[in-house]
């Protein structure tokens, strides 16, 4: 591997990641660790939490600071303990759309409510992609997944906007085709004195594409840029349920 | 000098009417506790309110949390980031914090859990107490595990065992439970509060890399933000804290090291206490509140010049089982006595070197004396 000047970030033990070829997770670990970088944070102060699920991995193994890699659901309530007990740490959790919306969907309420300034990146990809496909909180109306065979009867959740209604400070979604405004987006969410959170809407090929006809990366993020639109109104961003609503919606 | 220590100076030599509950808290603040994180849920509450009351006059941080799966997660945050943590619960609470008592035990996280016994199954009578999570503290969280669990039998010794819990949770890097339960937890006694210097507070021993393994049984601790880059996981995982859950010998190593951190130190763990008499054939062992009634009936039946012998478990778990074995070597009998349909007893079938008679009480009430008597009766 050709040495990179962000590669000072990673767990040189960790790499080469386990992520399955097109994930959207090294979008994220590349966008974040860039975002730590340009804002120059002392990594040494920056603790990651996370939950169970492939995007949990993204800092914990592989970014090179103190990672609390918890139980599936829980890293939002151990994120709160962290930077309750020690203000000066830099807190951030990453994890999945079941970890932080399923079984961990109370504790992302009362940290938005409770504003403390933990920044949460969440990668939606719209799957259960670590336990092989089965339906999310995020999954489409219809889709079939391993635990939906004939068709996802249910509606999927607009995490951006349950966060933003609970009081949180710092509110964006874009999705990993939208390199330069998420990482903006992740940048704004570190600087936040409140609680951020960034949804990534992030392409699973092997575990999502494959179900809706895109098994190759590529066609994920061909379909984000021609389904996605800019809007950063919430409100606004609810009159369009066709597509993916994306923007930096709560600047507080 | 610390807002700490001035706090509790201004206690020390002080009488006071304390609540078992009371005694447990500010057994915490003796230890050094200084994170507190807790749902409310009777009979443990008092905890909690305790809690809020006094950390933030120290220095230290409470915070309700929004269930007790979040309560434990955020005492094991804390505690990396260097707390002394500690939450409080009853039986619904318990059923939910199991995946945190195991996770603490894969990551070495010390913490404390008081677990103030309610009457269940489920919601069950909730403001009556019992002895029926006794088995769930020992094997409520899955996969094999050791686990250290302590039981007050009064409102003084809550304040010992939580200063105790917090001390072999240092020592062993484990969590520790506090089985008390809804009789000790509401019972007020009297209590004068200790000289700070006469109580042995064990302190956290931060050291380098590895911090998971490596050497000895236990591990020395790291915390966030000195740098060391600590990777914290209730996967299988090798010395410097990375996953591998796939080598059979790392698991097999990791998993037996933690359980023998405690296996192996059963004998400088364990506390029992013993009233023995020469020559008796009978004998009752009992724990935490049921053990009050029954040194009850053990006097009055040498008032009745039968001699009975008496064992009371402080410690549960690790099992005295090395205490039982030599209390029933020379009884013809022994009485368990307990508030629940009879767990503890199963463990004392396995070490008594005697007959084995169980009197349990169940539906929220502590056993007489007499009624405890008159099981010892049929005994003789
Ligand atoms: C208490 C508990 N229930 C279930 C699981 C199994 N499990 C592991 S990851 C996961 C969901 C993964 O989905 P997500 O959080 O969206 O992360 P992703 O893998 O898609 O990134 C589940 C259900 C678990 N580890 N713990």
């Amino acid at each position: 591997m050709a040495e990179n000047r962000l590669h000072k970030y990673l767990r040189k033990e960790a790499l080469p990641t386990s992520f399955c070829p097109g994930c959207g997770c090294g979008t994220v670990l590349n966008l974040f660790t860039r975002a730590v970088d340009e804002l120059k944070l002392d990594v040494k102060r920056l603790v990651c939490v996370t939950g169970i699920g492939c995007s949990s991995w993204i800092p914990s193994p592989h970014f090179l600071c103190d990672t609390l890699h918890t139980v599936h659901g829980r890293a939002l309530a151990a994120a709160t303990g962290v930077k309750l007990y020690n203000p000066d740490l830099t807190v951030v959790v990453i994890a999945g759309d079941g970890d932080i919306l399923a079984i961990g969907g109370n504790h992302l309420i009362h940290a938005a409510r409770r504003n403390l300034p933990i920044t949460t990146i969440l990668v939606n990809n719209g799957i259960y992609a670590m336990t092989g496909g089965q339906v999310a909180p995020t999954t489409p109306k219809g889709v079939r997944t391993t635990t939906t065979p004939h068709g996802n009867p249910e509606a999927p959740m607009d995490a951006a906007k349950l966060v933003a209604a609970c009081g949180a400070k710092f509110v964006a979604r874009w999705t990993t085709y939208h390199i330069i405004p998420l990482k903006s987006a992740i940048k704004n969410a570190l600087k936040t004195d409140g609680f951020s959170f960034v949804e990534v809407v992030s392409q699973c090929p092997v575990g999502y594409g494959k179900l809706v006809g895109m098994a190759d990366a590529a066609q994920q993020l061909h379909y984000y840029k021609e389904n996605s639109l800019r809007i950063d109104s919430l409100a606004e961003a609810q009159k369009h349920p066709d597509k993916i609503t994306v923007g930096n919606f709560v600047t507080l | 000098m610390s807002v700490r220590k001035k706090f509790i100076e201004e206690l020390e030599g002080r009488k006071s009417f304390l609540l078992g509950d009371e005694a447990c808290a500010y057994g915490a603040i003796y230890a050094g506790c200084d994170f507190f994180a807790a749902y409310p849920i009777t009979p443990a509450s008092e905890i909690a309110e305790k809690m809020a009351e006094v950390l933030p006059q120290m220095g230290g941080k409470f915070i309700q949390m929004e269930d007790e799966l979040g309560a434990i997660s955020a005492v094991i945050g804390a505690v990396w980031a260097g707390a002394k943590g500690m939450t409080a619960t009853s039986g619904p609470g318990f059923s939910l914090m199991q995946e945190g008592i195991g996770y603490g035990v894969m990551t070495e996280t010390p913490f404390v859990v008081v677990d103030v016994q309610r009457s269940g199954p489920s919601t069950g009578q909730a403001t009556k107490p019992s002895q029926g999570d006794v088995m769930q503290a020992r094997w409520g969280t899955h996969g094999d595990h050791n686990i250290i669990a302590l039981a007050p039998w009064s409102v003084e010794e809550t304040f010992y065992l939580t200063v105790e819990a917090f001390n072999l949770a240092e020592r062993y890097r484990t969590p520790v439970l506090v089985l008390s339960d809804g009789e000790i937890g509401h019972l007020r006694e009297p209590f004068v509060f200790p000289k700070a210097d006469d109580i042995e507070v064990e302190n956290r021993f931060y050291g380098e890399p590895p911090f998971f393994g490596g050497g000895g049984l236990v591990p020395p601790m790291s915390k966030f933000g000195r740098g060391d880059f600590v990777h914290i996981t209730g996967s299988t995982h090798k010395p410097n804290g990375l996953r591998d859950v796939e080598t059979q010998s790392v698991h097999d190593e990791l998993v037996r090291r933690l359980y023998d951190k405690i296996e192996k130190n059963r004998e400088k763990i364990v506390k029992t206490n013993l009233d023995a008499q020469s020559g008796s054939k009978f004998g009752v062992i009992s724990y935490g509140v049921s053990a009050r009634p029954s040194y009850g009936a053990v006097l009055q039946a040498r008032r009745k010049r039968i001699k009975v012998d008496f064992l009371r478990l402080v410690t549960l778990w690790p099992f005295p089982r090395n205490q039982v074995r030599e209390f029933t070597k020379n009884l013809r009998a022994v009485l368990v006595v307990e508030e629940n349909l009879g767990q503890m007893v199963r463990e004392v079938e396995r070490f008594a070197q005697c007959r084995v008679e169980f009197f349990g009480m169940i539906g929220g009430r502590t056993p007489s004396v007499s009624e405890i008597y008159s099981a010892l009766k049929g005994m003789f």
